[in-house]
């Protein structure tokens, strides 16, 4: 349903408050009756609220809140004051008490909404702590992993003299990727370790150059790699110090998997 | 209280100072407005508007009140505020005000005059005539021509 063309002119005006006498009072009397004409009342004063919105930026002087909240200080709120029972404030008296009843469930409302947003503004903090926490947790295991100065030791049987040792451990969903290695013959100058994840098909994948330190050990964490490939195994090789696209040399190591 | 203070204090300030064209009648004016908020949270349904239309409107309103020495002529709670869009996320809303301010900025002069005298001055079509020298006819058809094409312009 359109509006009334007879009224288009007056509702605006009247929307602004700017209609008076007889067109006012006519008007009125057809809003009674006229619901799109009322659809369209609201409409005009949607917009215009947003012509009252659009005046020039202005900001009140820094002393006007500090007025303001001291004249709240001084005066209890609203609503909130008819859940217990007040001692006479005078605009109270004034209000009718269906209103005043309606007043303290809005009022309660409110105040309800309140809490549920300091609810979660808690809850928020509560969660952004515990990450915290986790992500301390985790970087303390990853900084122990690559600390070079971490003294490592590699158990094997007591007979046996210490053999290189490597350990991949791999999370293909988590696209992340540990190794660590222990007892590593030194290198020749300019070369470096490589390590490589060997697919269940398909080429090498470089994941990683690194030297061993002085006692042999080595750590390679997160290097980055290709998502979702699947690791038949590892295996390191000796390569040029800039590392290789694909393995020039026989692997030193091989891993076996599981 | 402070916090809805300082997220719309500088709103009610605006329109206050818009209308008022004197700081310190728009400050008490404010003053009132907040009091009035803090008095009767009530007053203000969030059903049936944004609480920056909201605060915009009766500003405005109050404001027009005082500038033409009427006592004050409603009740706030009677002043009823269909908002557009959610008003109250601030990218949305200057977005939104943005546009306004384009679109009025475009109109015709005498639309966008007939429409701030009457919405920010107070003054009725016949007052608006009267000052203009345009007949009264005229007066309202541009008042309608200007929120038309307000109307048009949100609605792209």
């Amino acid at each position: 349903m359109t509006p009334h063309e007879q009224f288009a002119d007056d509702l605006a005006l009247y929307a602004m408050g700017s209609l008076e006498g007889d067109e006012r009072a006519a008007l009125e009397a057809h809003l009674e009756t006229c619901a799109a004409c009322r659809n369209e009342l609201d409409a005009l004063r949607a917009d215009l609220a947003l012509v009252a919105l659009s005046a020039p930026g202005a900001a009140p002087r820094p002393a006007a809140r500090a007025r303001l909240l001291s004249a709240v200080a001084r005066e209890p709120r609203g609503g909130a004051a008819t859940i217990a029972p007040a001692k006479s404030r005078p605009w109270r008296t004034l209000v009718p008490s269906l209103a005043a009843a309606a007043l303290a469930i809005v009022a309660f409302a409110l105040w309800r909404h309140d809490q549920d947003l300091r609810g979660q503004l808690v809850e928020a903090n509560e969660t952004a702590a515990l990450a915290q926490e986790q992500l301390d947790r985790v970087n303390g295991v990853l900084a122990t992993l690559a600390d070079p100065a971490a003294a490592r030791f590699t158990l094997s049987a007591a007979t046996s003299k210490p053999q290189p040792q490597g350990r991949a451990i791999y999370a293909r969903e988590r696209h992340s990727l540990i190794f660590l290695a222990s007892n590593l013959p030194a290198l020749p100058p300019q070369k470096a370790y490589e390590l490589w994840l060997i697919p269940t098909s398909g080429a090498p994948i470089p994941a990683g150059i690194f030297k061993p330190d002085a006692a042999g050990g080595a750590a390679v964490i997160n290097p980055p790699l290709p998502s979702g490939v699947e690791a038949k195994t590892f295996a390191i090789t000796v390569e040029p110090e800039s590392g290789s696209a694909a393995p020039t040399s026989q692997p030193i190591m091989v891993g076996t998997g599981g | 209280m402070a916090r809805i203070y300082d997220l719309y204090s500088s709103l009610v300030y605006s329109v206050a100072l818009r209308v008022l064209g004197e700081a310190a009648a728009a400050e008490d004016l404010l003053q009132d407005i907040f009091m009035q908020l803090w008095r009767a949270p009530a007053a203000f349904d969030a059903r049936r508007g944004s609480l920056p239309a909201w605060l915009a409107v009766i500003t405005r309103h109050r404001a027009i009140d005082s500038l033409r020495k009427r006592r004050p002529e409603s009740d706030v709670a009677e002043i009823i505020v269909a908002s557009h869009a959610d008003l109250a996320g601030e990218t949305e809303r200057s977005r939104v005000l943005q546009k306004v301010r384009e679109t009025l900025g475009d109109m015709p002069q005498g639309q966008r005059t007939a429409l701030e005298m009457a919405f920010f001055e107070g003054l009725t079509h016949t007052e608006i005539a009267a000052k203009t020298g345009e007949p009264l006819g005229t007066i309202k058809t541009r008042i309608r021509a200007a929120l038309t094409t307000l109307r048009q312009a949100l609605a792209t």
